[in-house]
């Protein structure tokens, strides 16, 4: 059992965990990515590490989609488990020296914001500086925005116009695309299949984190295979971060879907479940 | 004297085929003894010869015909660290009891469920249980809780080491409990034996992915041994076109989903896939675990082997289990394509009938594709159990020399870190679970030599 500090809501549907464990930051290089399981019946879930501080609190920000992540939701002073850091350190933060006098652009979309921000933290503690292109649905749903005005120029895209420039963030990108050496884009697959279908065209080399289904996140159950440059790659151990112009998205997008059903029922067994609770 | 053994009792397949329990009920005492009456006690036993871990087989079996099950216990113990589980998951039919003078005429002794009913007995009765540890003063650190780890940390914390297990998943045991099925070894049972060495002082840490939360580089500042343990388990894939479709897994996913997350219960939040027609592709024990997995989570359960039904790899018990409880066998057939619809589901795949050739040089007969064989399979989930791969993961950072296969190469247990040593399927290639165990052992072994030698 590991202590929860804080666990609250921070946008519509996307909240924020506070878990103590100094195990984990000791070796963590952004890029990484840790598991967490709510209780002893719960699924593995594979998040982002976001940030931690120096009392040994990682933070970890999350979407509540199904049963899993809003029994999550509702946990309030410990979880069961949580492992890591598991995959390969992003490569920007493992090599930064290269990229000292380098024009480097981070595209995040919705929660995706969570896994740039250590990146661009780290880089800017080793003199790389970023710009960050950030778009959501609406100005709701854009989290952390203090905390990333302090590390880079930021440009907001909301596809209603509430804030920002109004359009995607390809939109915004376009604009000045032929400024940057280097992209990251990071957030729901079809924005990076979108991402690197611009960039491809300018010859813009971008790297993309995916975010597939996984079991175990250390290389044991296969479920995260992703086809890249026409080979199989296991995300959680190869990855999660690709070459996005030769990651083949739709093979992600659709591999997303897998449980769909399941987890459909999964939910309506969980609120069924609720719903006796309280009736009690 | 009999010719016939004396059969263990089991579930009936209709309805075991439904539930995840054991199958296989034990030996009560009268069968116990009178399967253990049919040993001739051969002053030259060739079983023992034929068990991994030389277990004195007729002896322990002369313990039981003389009621004496503690004895029993003490000298398998002598032996074997694990032997509830080996009893139930050791491939008897091509070690100790193919060796049997018995199965000359007829059968052999059922060795390994007289075994399994010491073992379950002193677990019952908590034997075995050392009471004093003489601490030496010395520190291990153990990477994998699977066989090899556990009979490694068990042999050195008996010797008086400080043992500290590392594990990555929230739960000890390896293959033991994420691969193994409940209805094949209960994992109350692989729970007694982790109790066991925590209630002897063994440190566990679950959580842990050695080599990112921990490298070994690090380890080696702390402890005065390490021992590799972390088995091969990367899923092995065929490569053929489709293979990414939503419904092609690997024996692994399948059997992690169930086993470890145990998500055919309604309280896991864990989903697992159920189609209306599985097939399994391999014919190993994994393979088997799989197809009667899926059996029992209610799909019509195929298994297809590439080669011939007697070419079959897995233990002789399990491929009779799978049959009685509804696998349909196909031999002799190999899948060469996933047919997926445009959503990306499988909806059935290509296969190639097989043919078996001569003997090659190595003893090994060769198999190939019969020409324009083509046949069009209908399912709606496939399960990869193909072998698995070594896992590099634990060696970042860490200069351990591996060979071309991934494989951790040692010499006598000693990889080229003086401090750090290896054992099982993260050096032999996936194997079985008694050879992982006996590695371990042999590891421990070296390093209270070790120890010895710098005392002298």
């Amino acid at each position: 059992m590991k202590k929860v500090v804080i666990n609250e809501k921070i946008s519509e549907n996307s909240y924020l965990i506070g878990i103590e464990d100094k195990e984990i930051i000791k070796n963590f290089i952004p890029g990484q990515f840790c598991v967490i399981m709510a209780k002893e019946s719960s699924e593995r879930i594979p998040l982002t590490i976001y940030d931690y501080d120096d009392k040994g609190i990682v933070y970890l920000i999350y979407q509540v989609i199904g049963a899993s992540t809003k029994e999550l939701s509702m946990i309030k002073d410990s979880i069961y488990s949580l492992s890591g850091p598991m995959g390969r350190p992003s490569e920007i933060c493992m090599n930064y020296k290269e990229y000292l006098d380098k024009k480097i652009i981070y595209v995040a979309g919705g929660v995706g914001i969570a896994p740039v921000y250590p990146q661009v933290k780290y880089l800017k503690s080793k003199g790389v500086s970023c710009d960050i292109i950030y778009g959501a649905r609406n100005k709701d749903l854009l989290l952390i925005r203090d905390k990333i005005e302090e590390l880079a120029n930021v440009t907001y895209a909301t596809d209603d116009g509430s804030f920002g420039i109004k359009g995607n963030v390809c939109d915004a990108l376009k604009k000045n695309i032929k400024k940057y050496d280097y992209c990251v884009a990071i957030g729901p697959v079809i924005m990076m299949k979108f991402v690197c279908e611009l960039t491809k065209k300018y010859h813009l080399k971008t790297i993309v984190s995916m975010n597939p289904i996984m079991v175990d996140g250390s290389g044991m159950c296969g479920a995260c295979r992703c086809m890249v440059d026409g080979k199989m790659k296991f995300a959680c151990i190869e990855g999660p971060e690709f070459d996005g112009h030769l990651v083949d998205f739709d093979s992600a997008l659709k591999r997303l879907n897998i449980y769909k059903e399941e987890e459909k029922e999964k939910m309506i067994l969980m609120d069924k479940k609720m719903e006796a609770n309280n009736g009690r | 004297m009999e010719d016939k053994k004396t059969v263990m009792r089991t579930l009936s397949s209709n309805i075991r085929n439904k539930t995840f329990e054991e199958v296989e009920l034990g030996y009560n005492d009268l069968e116990a003894k009178k399967e253990a009456s049919r040993c001739l006690n051969c002053k030259n036993p060739r079983c023992v010869k034929g068990c991994p871990v030389g277990i004195m087989i007729p002896k322990f079996i002369e313990a039981i015909r003389n009621n004496n099950l503690k004895k029993a216990y003490e000298i398998i113990s002598e032996s074997s660290n694990l032997p509830a589980i080996c009893g139930r998951v050791c491939p008897q039919e091509k070690q100790c009891e193919k060796m049997c003078i018995k199965g000359l005429k007829g059968d052999a002794i059922a060795i390994g469920s007289l075994e399994r009913y010491v073992a379950d007995y002193a677990n019952e009765h908590e034997l075995g249980l050392k009471s004093k540890i003489k601490e030496n003063g010395k520190k291990i650190a153990i990477i994998g809780s699977g066989p090899s780890g556990l009979s490694c940390a068990y042999t050195l914390r008996k010797e008086g080491f400080s043992v500290t297990i590392y594990e990555v998943l929230h739960k000890l045991g390896g293959v033991l409990t994420y691969g193994i099925p409940e209805f094949r070894l209960p994992k109350k049972i692989v729970q007694h034996e982790v109790e066991k060495l925590s209630k002897m002082g063994v440190n566990i840490v679950t959580d842990t992915l050695v080599g990112n939360t921990i490298s070994i580089k690090e380890l080696e500042k702390d402890y005065d041994y390490i021992f590799i343990g972390t088995g091969a388990g990367l899923p092995k894939f065929m490569g053929i076109e489709g293979e990414d479709a939503n419904e092609v897994f690997s024996a692994n996913e399948i059997l992690t989903r169930v086993n470890l997350m145990e998500s055919y219960k309604n309280d896991s939040t864990t989903p697992i896939k159920k189609g209306k027609i599985c097939y399994v592709i391999g014919g190993g024990n994994v393979a088997m675990d799989a197809v009667r997995t899926v059996k029992r989570l209610g799909m019509e359960a195929h298994l297809m082997y590439r080669r011939d039904e007697k070419s079959l790899p897995a233990r002789k018990m399990e491929i009779t289990h799978a049959k009685e409880e509804g696998v349909i066998f196909h031999f002799l057939e190999n899948p060469t394509k996933i047919i997926k619809d445009n959503d990306n589901h499988v909806i059935g795949m290509e296969t190639v009938d097989m043919k078996v050739l001569d003997e090659g040089e190595d003893g090994k007969k060769k198999i190939v594709p019969i020409d324009n064989s083509k046949n069009i399979v209908k399912c709606d989930m496939i399960i990869m159990a193909l072998g698995t791969n070594p896992n590099k993961s634990v060696l970042n950072n860490s200069n351990i020399k591996v060979d071309d296969k991934g494989l951790i190469m040692t010499e006598d247990s000693v990889t080229n870190r003086k401090k750090v040593y290896a054992g099982g399927d993260a050096v032999t290639g996936a194997a079985t679970v008694i050879l992982a165990m006996e590695a371990g052992k042999k590891a421990a072994f070296k390093i209270i030599d070790s120890e010895k030698c710098k005392n002298k």
